[in-house]
This record gives C-alpha cells, sequence and structure tokens, in this order.
C-alpha cells in the first residue's frame, strides 16, 4: 500500500481493482464485469486524453502533460479504504471519516457575497470595539481629570542632575577630544558612577554582614509570619463549637494575664487596652447580644422548665452579659487614688490624655487654662450690676444668660404687682370684675404710670384701675409659696426702680406667650407656674390678636439726662398727639387689618361663573338662573398656598413674584442634577477673589485642559498605556493629581520615566 | 461694692479709651482643637505600639521622620472661626447617584470646604478688636462726660471729641463718606459744607440759598448730593454743581446704595425715586401713596430701602415692584425713625408713641419694646451695633439692644445744644456725629466702628490713585437694580415658577408672545382667484384645524385615561377574584 500512496495519480483505477479483489472472491460474474468496466474506462479516457506532440518545440507547456485520471471525481470511499489499512491513522479520524461517509447530505450553498460580507463585518466590529475599548479606562481617567497638561511627555524645566547631562555628552571640539584622550590614557574617570543619596546612605550605613543578618531575620520573619497565618486558617475552618469555646476561653485568660503584667511594665499600653474594654463594654451595652432575646435563647427559655441544660445555657448567657458589661476597676486603688491627688492639685489640662506629644508641640505646651467666667451668680434685681453684665455676656453661655433673663423679668413683674397691690383697695373687686370682662372684649390698652412718671397721665388713671383690679386678682391666682421668698428682695428693688413706667394690660398678659414668641426666654417664661396658671391653655389657640401684638411690654428706659425744656410748647403739643394717637390707635389698627384683608382677598382666586341667563330656560323679564344651573356652570379655582404672612398678624408681606431676578436665575437644572437642593449646594461657594483667598480661587478656576504654546501635542501612545491584553490597563488614576486627595488611588500610578515632567509640575501647584 | 477699694478710686475713672483686650494668643485655642490634636496623634500613638508589639519588623525610616516632625499634619483652626465662614449647608451624596452627580457634589464640596478652610486660616489677618468703655464700680459708664474721655484717652482719639458751632444756619444733617474720612454738613437753611473731619480742612463750604433737606455722598467723596426745597442737587467736591435733576422734586430724604450705584430719594408727594447714579438714568419711580415720606432707611444687607409712615407702619421697597415687599405695623403713633443694623437682621424704630423697638426683619417679629420717656427722634446703629437715640437735644448710645436682656440703661449719653437734627456714626472709627440746631458735634463712642477694615472695598486712607482705581473696579462691578430683592441670596437658587409663570413674564418682557401661533393668511393668487370670496372659502377650510386639534387631544387624553382606569379596574378585578380554593374556606370569614 505504500507504494500505491506514493504514486496515487497514477494507479487510481488499479487499487479499485485490487481492493475489490481483495475483499471478496465470491462474485466473479460482478468482479468481471467491474473489471470490464474499469479496462473499459480506462482505455477510453486514454484515448482521449492523449495529446500528441506535432510540432518540435522548446517549450512544453506543463499543463499539457496529463496524469492518468486526472479528469476523474474522487469518491469518500476511495480515501477512506486506504485509511482503514494505514497503521498510522488514529481511530478517531477513522470513526468520522466513516461516519463522514455515512452520511450523505450534501454541502449547503455557500453564503452570497452581501451575507458572508455582513457577517466580516461583525466579526471585524467586535474585533476592533475589544481593541478600543481597552482605551475605555484611559478616556474615563482623562475626563475625569482635574487637569490635563498638554503635550503629554513633558521634559521638567528643573536642572537636572549634572550625570543625566554628561551621559549624553560626546566630546566634539578637538580640544576636548585632546582632554579625553589625554584622561583615557592616564585611566582616569571621566563621570563618577551615579549613586543615589539613598543608597549612599544605605552604604554607609550597614556593612555586608549587617545587611545579610537582617536578611536572615527578615526571611525568619516572614517564613513565622506566614506559618502563623496558615495555623490561624487552618484553627478557623475547625466548625467545632466547643473547641472555639474552650480557644476563647484559653485566649481570654491569656489575656488577663499578660494586661496585668503590662499594666506593670506598660502603663500607657495598658490604658490603651482598658480603653478596647470600655469600648466593647459599650457595644455590649447597646447590642442586645446575650441579653436572651435571639431566636436560640427565646427556645432555651421555653425548655428551661424541664431541661436542666438549657437552663444553665441561659444562665451562662446571662453570666456573660454581666461580665461583659460591668464596668472596669482594673487599676489599682493607690494608683487611682494619685491621680485624684494629681488631679486636685494640677489644673485639668495637665491629666489630658496625651502628655507626650504635648510636651513636645509648643503650641500645647503653654496652653493656659481656660479662664472660668468669675461670677455667675448675678444679681439680676439689682440695676448697678447692668454694666457688669453687659461685659460678662460674653463669657456666660447662653443657659445662664437665659436663666438670669427670665430671673429679671418675674422679678419685675412681681414687683409691678406688688405696686398695684398698694393703691387700690381690695373691696372693690367684686365690683369691678364685670366691668373689667367689657374691657377685655373691647381690647383698648391703656397707659399704666407708676407714681413717679409725671402727672400729665393723670386722666387715664382711673381707666388703668380696672386693669390693675384685673391683674391683681390673677396674680393672686398665681402666686406661690416660692414667690414670697423674693419678695424681700423684690422691695428693695421696687425702691431702685422707682422710674419704671410699665404698660401693659389685660391684653398683654394674654399675648405674652405668642408675642414674645421669638425671643429665647419665652420658653423659660412659659415653664413658669405662674404664666402657666394666669394663661389658662384655651387661649393659645385663639388666634392672635393685633391689638395684644402692639401693646407688647415695652421695657421702659432709665434716661440720666432729661432733655432740656427748650421748647415746652412743642413738648405739649407732641403729648397732646401723643394722647391723641393713642387713642385714635385702634383706627390705625383696623385700617391695617382692612388693608391686610384686602390683599388677601386679591390673593385669592376668583370663582369663574359661566351661568348664562336665560340659557336653556324659559326667557322673559326677571328671570334669575336657576340655583342648579348657576352651581354646574361656577368654576371653582384651587386655593392658594398658605400665605407668608399668615401667623404674623401685622405684616403684610406681598406674595408676588419677583419677575426681574427670575430672569437672571436657573429655571432648569442642570444636567447631572437631580433637584434644586443640589445644585444650589453646588454653586453655594463663589468663585471670585473678593470672597475667597488668593490660593482658593486659583484652585477653583484651574483651567481642564493646560498646553504650551507651539508644542505639538502628540496622540497617546498605545504601549505607555496598554501594557499587556491580559493585564490591566497600567493605570487608572487620572494622568495628573492636582491634590492628594486620593487616597485609595495611590497604588495606581503611571509609569514613572514618562511622567516625571507632569508630577514635578503637579508638586510645584501644590 | 459697698466699699470700694481706694486705688480703683484714685485710678481716672475713664479706662484707656481703646482699651484693647489682649491678643489672642495660639496657645490660648480652644478646647476642641486640642482635642482634635489628640484625635490625629492618638492613631500615630497606636498603630506604633501595635508594630511594637507582635513582631519587631516595621520600623522603617519613614515613620521615623513622621514621628521627628512636631506638628505632624495641618495647623487646626478653631471650630468657631470656621463656622464664621460657613456657606449654605453641605449636601451629602444621595443613594443612588450616578456617576457624575457624585462628581459633581464631591468635587464643589471638597472646593467649599478649602475655601472655608482658608478663609478661616487668612481670619488671622483681621487682628483688631473693638474697644469699649468701662466705669468704675458703682459708676455708670452713661455719666461718664465726653470731656473726661478726651483727657483720658491719646491726643489723636482726643482731638475727635470737638464741636462746630454754626449757629446761624439752623439745625444740620449730617452724613459720613464711606471710608469715614469726610464730612458733608447740610444745614436747614442753606449751608452746605464738606469737611476732612479729621485733619479739619474744609474741602468746601457754599450756601444754596435755599431750604436743604438733605444731603448724601455718592459714591466717593468727589460728588454729593443735596436735597433742596424743589429740586435734588449734585455737586462735586469743590462745590460746583453738577446737575439740578429736575425729574426728582421735594425730597425729602435720600439714602445711597453703594454696590448698585442709586440714589433713592423719598419725597414730601410720596414718591420713591431710584437714580441710578452711574448712567443718570432714573431707574424707578414709585408712588407709594402714604403721604409724605420723611422717615427713610436702607438694609446694607440687600439694599431694600425701609419707610416709615404716619400711620405707624414700616414699608420696604425695592425698585422693581410697584409695591411694598413688607408691610409692617410697628406702633400706633407716626413713625419717627427707623435704622436697620449691617448684617439686615435687625431693623429699629422709634415712634410717636415714645416706644423704641426692635424688630428681627428675618422673620418680621419684634423682638424688644422699650419705652423711652420722651421717645426718639433720630436713631442710629453703627457697624458694631451700637444705637444711638437722640431725644430733643439728648443723644444716648444704648448697647447690645437686641441681645437677650432687655436694655434698661443707656450706655453713653450726651447733651448738646440744639435739638438734634442728624444723628450718624462714623465707618471705622468710633465717632458719632451730632447735627444740631446750634451746629455739628462729634463724639467719642468707644466700640462703636467696626475695628477691620476692607481696604479693598473701602480703605480710609486711600489715595487720590487708589481712589480713582477703586471707582473703576466698583463701576465694572456694580449690581444691576433688578437684583434688589428680599433675599440677596435668591440669585443662587433655582426658579421654582411654573412654566406659564415664566411664559407670562416674558410675553412681557418682549412686549409680545414668541409662541403664539400665527393666524392664517391665505396667499394672494393670480387670474382672479384671490376674490374676496374664493380667500374666504379658503380660509373656511382652514378654519376648524385648531378646533380639531384641540378636539383631538382631548380625545387622546380621555382615551387613555379610560385604558388607565380599565386597567385598574382589571387588576382590582383579579385581586377580588375568587381562587377555586376558597369554597374551602369557612362561611363565617
Amino acid at each position: 500500500m505504500a507504494v500505491v500512496r506514493e504514486q496515487k495519480e497514477f494507479s487510481m483505477d488499479n487499487e479499485v481493482i485490487s481492493a475489490s479483489e481483495d475483499e471478496e472472491g465470491s462474485d466473479d460474474e460482478r468482479k468481471h464485469n467491474k473489471l470490464l468496466q474499469a479496462i473499459s474506462s480506462l482505455g477510453g479516457k486514454r484515448r482521449k486524453n492523449q495529446t500528441e506532440r506535432s510540432e518540435a518545440s522548446l517549450q512544453v507547456s506543463e499543463f499539457l502533460v496529463n496524469a492518468e485520471g486526472a479528469g476523474d471525481k474522487i469518491a469518500l470511499s476511495d480515501l477512506l479504504g486506504t485509511v482503514e489499512k494505514t497503521p498510522g491513522a488514529s481511530k478517531k479520524t477513522k470513526k468520522q471519516l466513516r461516519n463522514l461517509q455515512n452520511r450523505n447530505e450534501t454541502l449547503q450553498l455557500p453564503l452570497n457575497k452581501e451575507q458572508t460580507e455582513k457577517i466580516q463585518r461583525g466579526i471585524a466590529y467586535e474585533k476592533s470595539t475589544q481593541e478600543v475599548s481597552r482605551w475605555q479606562g484611559i478616556i474615563v481617567q482623562n475626563q475625569k481629570a482635574e487637569q490635563l497638561v498638554f503635550p503629554l511627555n513633558q521634559e521638567s524645566s528643573r536642572p537636572k542632575p549634572v550625570e543625566q547631562i554628561v551621559a549624553g555628552w560626546k566630546a566634539e571640539t578637538p580640544l576636548e577630544q585632546e582632554i579625553f584622550k589625554l584622561l583615557n590614557n592616564n585611566s582616569q574617570p571621566i563621570h563618577d558612577p551615579v549613586l543615589t543619596p539613598i543608597e549612599e546612605a544605605s552604604l554607609k550605613a550597614m556593612s555586608l554582614e549587617e545587611a545579610n543578618m537582617r536578611r536572615a531575620e527578615l526571611q525568619k520573619a516572614r517564613a513565622l509570619q506566614s506559618y502563623y497565618e496558615a495555623k490561624a486558617k487552618r484553627e478557623k475552618r475547625i466548625k467545632s463549637k466547643k473547641y472555639h469555646k474552650i480557644q476563647k476561653k484559653a485566649k481570654r485568660k491569656e489575656f488577663v494575664k499578660q494586661f496585668e503584667e503590662m499594666m506593670k511594665t506598660d502603663p500607657t499600653g495598658a490604658l490603651e487596652e482598658l480603653k478596647k474594654m470600655e469600648m466593647s463594654r459599650m457595644e455590649e451595652r447597646m447590642s442586645l447580644k446575650h441579653q436572651n432575646s435571639g431566636k436560640w435563647a427565646k427556645s432555651k427559655a421555653i425548655m428551661a422548665k424541664y431541661d436542666d441544660s438549657a437552663r444553665k445555657a441561659m444562665q451562662e448567657q446571662l453570666q456573660v452579659n454581666k461580665d461583659l458589661t460591668q464596668k472596669m476597676v482594673t487599676i489599682s486603688d493607690d494608683e487611682h487614688e494619685t491621680q485624684e491627688e494629681e488631679s486636685e492639685a494640677v489644673p485639668d489640662f495637665v491629666n489630658d490624655v496625651e502628655p507626650i506629644v504635648d510636651a513636645v508641640n509648643p503650641w500645647m505646651r503653654n496652653r493656659i487654662p481656660r479662664e472660668e467666667p468669675e461670677v455667675i451668680c448675678v444679681t439680676t434685681e439689682q440695676p448697678q450690676t447692668v454694666e457688669e453684665e453687659e461685659e460678662e455676656e460674653e463669657e456666660k453661655n447662653e443657659e445662664e444668660e437665659l436663666l438670669a433673663d427670665f430671673q429679671r423679668k418675674r422679678a419685675l413683674r412681681q414687683a409691678d404687682e406688688d405696686d398695684d397691690l398698694v393703691p387700690v383697695p381690695p373691696a372693690e373687686e367684686e365690683n369691678n370684675t364685670g366691668e373689667v370682662a367689657r374691657e377685655e372684649v373691647v381690647g383698648e390698652d391703656v397707659v399704666n404710670i407708676s407714681d413717679s412718671d409725671d402727672d400729665n397721665d393723670d386722666d387715664e388713671e382711673d381707666v388703668s384701675q380696672f386693669n390693675t383690679l384685673f391683674r391683681l386678682m390673677s396674680s393672686e391666682k398665681a402666686r406661690e409659696a416660692p414667690a414670697q421668698t423674693q419678695e424681700g428682695r423684690e422691695d428693695e428693688e421696687q425702691l431702685l426702680d422707682e422710674g419704671h413706667v410699665r404698660v401693659r394690660t389685660v391684653e398683654d398678659l394674654e399675648a405674652l406667650g405668642e408675642a414674645e414668641e421669638p425671643q429665647p426666654s419665652a420658653s423659660a417664661n412659659t415653664s413658669t407656674p405662674q404664666t402657666a396658671t394666669s394663661e389658662p391653655p384655651a387661649k393659645k389657640s385663639k388666634e392672635i390678636d393685633l391689638n395684644a401684638v402692639l401693646t407688647k411690654e415695652a421695657k421702659a428706659i432709665k434716661v440720666p439726662l432729661m432733655p432740656a425744656v427748650v421748647e415746652d410748647d412743642e413738648e405739649r403739643d407732641e403729648q397732646i398727639s401723643i394722647i391723641k394717637e393713642a387713642f385714635a390707635g385702634d383706627d390705625v389698627i383696623s385700617d391695617f387689618l382692612k388693608d391686610k384683608r384686602k390683599q388677601e382677598e386679591a390673593g385669592r382666586p376668583k370663582v369663574v361663573d359661566l351661568t348664562l341667563p336665560g340659557w336653556g330656560e324659559w326667557g322673559g323679564v326677571g328671570l334669575v338662573p336657576s340655583r342648579k344651573k348657576r352651581k354646574r356652570f361656577r368654576i371653582k379655582m384651587a386655593p392658594p398656598p398658605p400665605r407668608q404672612d399668615k401667623k404674623l398678624p401685622d405684616v403684610i408681606i406681598s406674595e408676588k413674584r419677583s419677575a426681574s431676578v427670575a430672569a437672571h436665575q436657573v429655571c432648569q437644572l442642570p444636567f447631572p442634577f437631580q433637584n434644586p437642593k443640589q445644585f444650589e449646594s453646588c454653586i453655594r461657594t463663589p468663585v471670585g477673589q473678593t470672597w475667597n483667598t488668593q490660593s482658593t480661587v486659583r484652585k477653583m478656576t484651574t483651567p481642564k485642559v493646560v498646553t504650551t504654546m507651539g508644542a505639538i501635542i502628540e496622540p497617546l501612545v498605545r504601549e505607555d498605556y496598554i501594557k499587556d491584553k491580559s493585564s490591566i490597563p497600567a493605570s487608572k488614576a487620572p494622568a495628573i493629581f492636582l491634590e492628594d486627595k486620593s487616597k485609595g488611588k495611590d497604588g495606581k500610578r503611571m509609569s514613572k520615566d514618562k511622567h516625571k515632567g507632569k508630577e514635578s509640575k503637579k508638586r510645584r501647584k501644590i | 461694692m459697698a466699699a470700694p477699694v481706694a486705688d480703683t478710686a484714685k485710678s481716672a475713672h475713664v479706662e484707656k479709651k481703646n482699651k484693647k483686650k489682649p491678643v489672642k494668643r495660639y496657645w490660648e485655642v480652644t478646647e476642641e482643637t486640642g482635642q482634635k490634636r489628640q484625635d490625629q496623634d492618638n492613631p500615630d500613638q497606636t498603630t506604633s505600639t501595635k508594630d511594637t508589639r507582635p513582631l519587631k519588623i516595621k520600623k522603617t525610616g519613614q515613620s521615623q521622620s513622621w514621628k521627628n516632625d512636631p506638628f505632624p499634619g495641618e495647623a487646626p483652626i478653631p471650630q468657631k472661626q470656621l463656622q464664621k465662614f460657613q456657606r449654605g449647608a453641605k449636601h451629602k451624596v444621595p443613594a443612588g447617584a450616578h456617576g457624575k452627580l457624585k462628581e459633581a457634589i464631591v468635587w464643589s464640596k471638597t472646593v467649599s470646604e478649602l475655601a472655608q478652610k482658608q478663609a478661616a486660616r487668612y481670619d488671622l489677618l483681621l487682628p483688631e478688636d473693638a474697644g469699649f468703655l468701662e466705669g468704675d464700680d458703682d459708676e455708670d459708664t452713661c455719666r461718664i462726660s465726653q470731656e473726661d474721655i478726651a483727657d483720658a484717652v491719646d491726643i489723636t482719639s482726643g482731638s475727635k471729641y470737638f464741636n462746630l458751632h454754626l449757629t446761624q444756619f439752623g439745625p444740620y444733617r449730617v452724613d459720613y463718606s464711606r471710608t469715614g474720612r469726610h464730612l458733608l454738613l447740610g444745614g436747614r437753611r442753606g449751608h452746605v459744607a464738606c469737611i476732612d473731619w479729621q485733619t479739619k480742612n474744609l474741602t468746601c463750604e457754599m450756601s444754596v440759598m435755599e431750604t436743604v433737606n438733605d444731603v448724601k455722598w455718592l459714591h466717593t467723596e468727589a460728588m454729593f448730593a443735596v436735597a433742596q426745597k424743589k429740586w435734588l442737587y449734585i455737586y462735586d467736591s469743590k462745590g460746583t454743581e453738577l446737575h439740578c435733576v429736575k425729574k426728582f422734586n421735594d425730597v425729602l430724604k435720600m439714602q445711597f446704595l453703594p454696590y448698585h450705584f442709586l440714589l433713592a430719594t423719598a419725597s414730601a408727594t410720596g414718591f420713591l425715586q431710584y437714580l441710578d447714579v452711574s448712567v443718570g438714568k432714573e431707574i424707578a419711580a414709585i408712588c407709594t401713596k402714604m403721604g409724605r415720606l420723611d422717615v427713610m432707611s436702607q438694609n446694607p444687607y440687600n439694599a431694600v430701602i425701609h419707610l416709615g409712615h404716619p400711620n405707624g407702619t414700616v414699608s420696604l421697597w425695592s425698585p422693581n415692584q410697584k409695591e411694598p415687599l413688607i408691610k409692617m405695623l410697628c406702633h400706633r403713633g407716626a413713625v419717627r425713625s427707623l435704622t436697620v443694623d449691617k448684617t439686615g437682621t435687625y431693623m429699629v424704630t422709634s415712634g410717636l408713641d415714645r416706644k423704641l423697638k426692635v424688630y428681627d426683619i428675618r422673620a418680621f417679629k419684634p423682638l424688644h419694646s422699650y419705652f423711652l420717656p420722651a421717645g426718639a427722634s433720630c436713631l442710629s446703629l453703627s457697624q458694631k451695633g451700637l444705637l444711638s437715640a437722640s431725644t430733643g437735644d439728648v443723644v444716648q448710645v444704648y448697647q447690645n439692644v437686641w441681645g437677650g436682656n432687655p436694655v434698661s440703661k443707656p450706655y453713653m449719653a450726651h447733651r448738646v445744644r440744639g435739638q438734634v437734627w442728624g444723628v450718624a456714626y462714623c465707618p471705622f472709627e468710633d465717632v458719632l456725629g451730632i447735627g444740631h440746631g446750634q451746629g455739628f458735634t462729634s463724639m467719642i463712642i468707644p466700640g462703636a466702628g467696626e475695628p477691620n477694615f476692607d481696604a479693598l472695598d473701602t480703605n480710609p486712607y486711600r489715595s487720590a490713585k487708589q481712589r480713582q482705581e477703586w471707582e473703576v473696579k466698583a463701576l465694572l462691578e456694580k449690581v444691576q437694580p433688578e437684583l434688589i430683592s428680599l433675599d440677596p441670596t435668591q440669585l443662587s437658587k433655582v426658579d421654582q415658577g411654573s412654566f406659564e409663570q415664566r411664559h407670562k413674564e416674558r410675553v412681557e418682557v418682549l412686549g409680545y408672545d414668541p409662541l403664539a401661533k400665527e393666524k392664517f393668511k391665505p396667499r394672494t393668487k393670480k387670474k382672479g382667484r384671490s376674490s374676496a370670496g374664493a380667500i374666504e372659502k379658503r380660509k373656511r377650510k382652514v378654519a376648524h384645524e385648531d378646533q380639531r386639534d384641540v378636539i383631538r387631544q382631548t380625545v387622546e387624553e380621555r382615551m387613555e385615561k379610560e385604558k388607565q382606569q380599565k386597567e385598574k379596574s382589571s387588576e382590582s378585578k383579579e385581586l377580588s377574584k375568587k381562587s377555586a380554593l376558597d369554597r374551602f374556606r369557612k362561611q363565617g370569614k
């Protein structure tokens, strides 16, 4: 067969014959026929393909040389026969071939040109996208970069080290050459071997032996670490709970022992540990761990009645909790005492946690303990101390201020009440109550002036009596036991405060709570029992009365210099006008209220009435559209949002939109933002120099791209950025760091030699 | 208090005027920062201890150098200072934010934090503190006379107390220039004078031979406006008449808005007018319909003008709105005077009902109400928040009027010779200028002026050249009058008006509706096809187009609605549908 294989083309047909001969000898007839056929076909072909040379020529075309049976078709079976017999062919291929033979499917038609091209394009696209998408990282990073500096590979303008320059330099001029020749001949070193200062330092620092030792040490440490890690891993994998429990216990014991030791040797470390313990204690206290509240615990609780072990387990849990939440008093008592003594002897700041650093840090060393405000208890009743107070106010904290304020107010009010107590005979009380009530309804405020004031307000006095009466009643209701203790002081104060003029009415009392809302002291005020009793809670819900707000309690001011009586007539005129104003006051208020109502009315959307009289009804004179119709064709608008001045009785706020500013405002939210708040917070810091320091402005206005004039900006070179197909793109960090704010990005730096220039630039920026 | 110590009695009862508080030293940093530093240092220590315990490997040179640095990290900034420069609230990155949004927010956050920190650091460059006056134990500061103060303080400061006797031309109005160097006096009977009041150099002096209602410096000391009997006049520093603005008549009071270059005038006829002095145009003329306007003040924070009225109301105005922004009822009598503090937080008013009221004009609520025996005719607030109120011929100065405790006594008081007509604090100086019937008095008020000035904005020591430079810059940075509104930060907010509102405004501004559909106009055709009848026919063809559009839209909407409803109902049906197993349920349920 080997022969056959060699001369394939030569005796194709013979093989067929021989093969068939070998196979079967039984079918003689058929064999004979076959033979005949073969012979005939052989002869025919030969004749047909015979070419004759008719002319002698030098060149004979190779195509004229014909092999036998060249035009014949080859069936797979032809090949297969030979394969079967070849010993070298693998079974697999044989099998495959046999399968092929058995299958009598025809090959499909090749796809037409368009389709193949389409498929090719698809594949090409995929490939190219793969190629291009490798740049994705760099592109994103460049987009994110705060600043890009082009051209990318800039030489730094810094002075280079001499060695670098020398290395690239060659002797050119004859003089230089001569010098170099001399140097060479004398074997002088042309330039020193370049050593970085660190290398030099390290060279100086240790000898070879030392280095060896150190290396060995490191090696050992590394080995130990790896052992340790392996051990830990192994132990971690153990699933037995009991084992872990035992382990934990052992660890704890060990730890306690260590801790005790540490207390002796390293107190600061012990403190640290103590803190940690405290921390764990806190965590335990916060969490529900070991509180027998979990699933397991609950199941155990059910079991505990019957099962002893379950009960025990629960007990254990609780014990653990108790242990963990217990406060540590591990420091020995005497030590504690000494500390206490120290704290008594030395000011507070000495006991701060960081004495070491403080010792080094001159900023902290000279720190002086903050001075406490010397006087805390302020006797508010005494007017002499007012000046002091004013100066101390800065130092006083808010609470004290509030407290003082509140105290003073209460005292003043009580003093006032005491004032009123004197002139009014108690018999009149009951008679006047009805009148007082009426007074309240009218809501007119009256000026009440104490004895020292001018006499020109006498006519108002009688009116004020009602007022005082009412107040008296309420005050008597309100009086409480603690107030009595203050009375002594109040009397003093009364003497001192003789000049005070109090303008207060019934309405004031009502309005106090509401009108004084903006004052911080209001909260303190309302908390007193006095106001609580005098002001029933039902009245709070009542709408605020403008009268009441206007006649808010006015603090009288003592003026050392009274105005000269130069313009006596004018003064009197003024007084008259004041009185007039006082009585015409209600008119002013009602005017204002009317105005306000009008404004509100104007702001309210009107009901649109679309009824057509006579539509769908009989006509005639004096016909009114039916109520049903009117109801149907009346369109009510949605109520407007509540007015801004809804709760401010003495204010009218215009609800008109200011169109002039709106023209300059941003009306559509810019792209990345999802709500106005985000956007507003992003533009809250102004950029200009007026509001910022120079460096901030520079930072805020750094250009996104910086190019140098005249320099050619080359496209990115692939090798610089994409190292390997397998590896991740070289760097994901932005090309330029303006600020080293990115901690996570530190690991990914660009290849250093390429971008030295940029980095140096960045350094300069900072 | 009962027995004052002898040596205190001996010492002058007036302390040195500008008694400075001891400068805050770096070691007096508040505790917070100290804590911070500890926090900063702590991790270092813990790490080092950690390192030493298990394996003694890590002891690189780096950590060594780190330890060598006695002040690692940035110098701490006190929290108080940081808070001073806080701008708005931080916005957290929302949970589901995409990359770009996150980036934007983070960037803005870092930048604003940096700005805040830097500003707080630079705050170190404002070392001056305001002065104060301190009496002895049982002495009221209001009893200390000006002569005593002038004697006690240094010569330069002492020379700031002086009187100008100008008896002829009647009560004077006073105005200081923004830098505080120049003083403008306007006598009611026509005397106008400019003085460099520190050197007492008279820049110009003239008599306008007319009633002078008010005087005001314009943006620099080179020009000033005088409201005379009939018109408004503008003079230069030499007294040359530059303009007579006849559009502004019967002006009673004036205010100058320095950043807008606007001169706001209030007239006897009830008009509030704005004059842009940079271009010389009238910006707005508003008829307030509230009668004679002789009480006026400006809010330096938002350039809103406050007017006081005879019916006890105070109204707030911007040039962009024909009606008051706010109208508040403050007094039962007429409002006599009002003033607003530098930060625009507080307003102080005084009325004929002899009350003095302090308002918080952010919330429009009264804070305190004081009763003055004779009321206050002129009010003025200093840069540091001292209030001066004049009653008749006495000027009282109050300290801390809006603090937690109501004031019961003036801080200082002074009697002048005549009825007080105008009161003004000198910026950056502890001086109160009082114009009265007998001339002018300059009064020393320790702690009135702002000790630190912004040299780029208002430099009291600037030269002529610097002034010119500043003028150009200020003109370039002029704020347009449209931006005056109650909330000056409104510009940095997103306009949340509806489309219709905005469209309406746009139409108003443009004068036509840019979105309006054009009316169909048939083309003219030739050969007699454009006859009136043909045109009508063609019009009729398209007449219903619009209506059709509307109908189509409504039908579509309705269909959609129905569809939705159907879906809903089907859903609900499905939910309510009984399952096969429901039949096994108990009937009772």
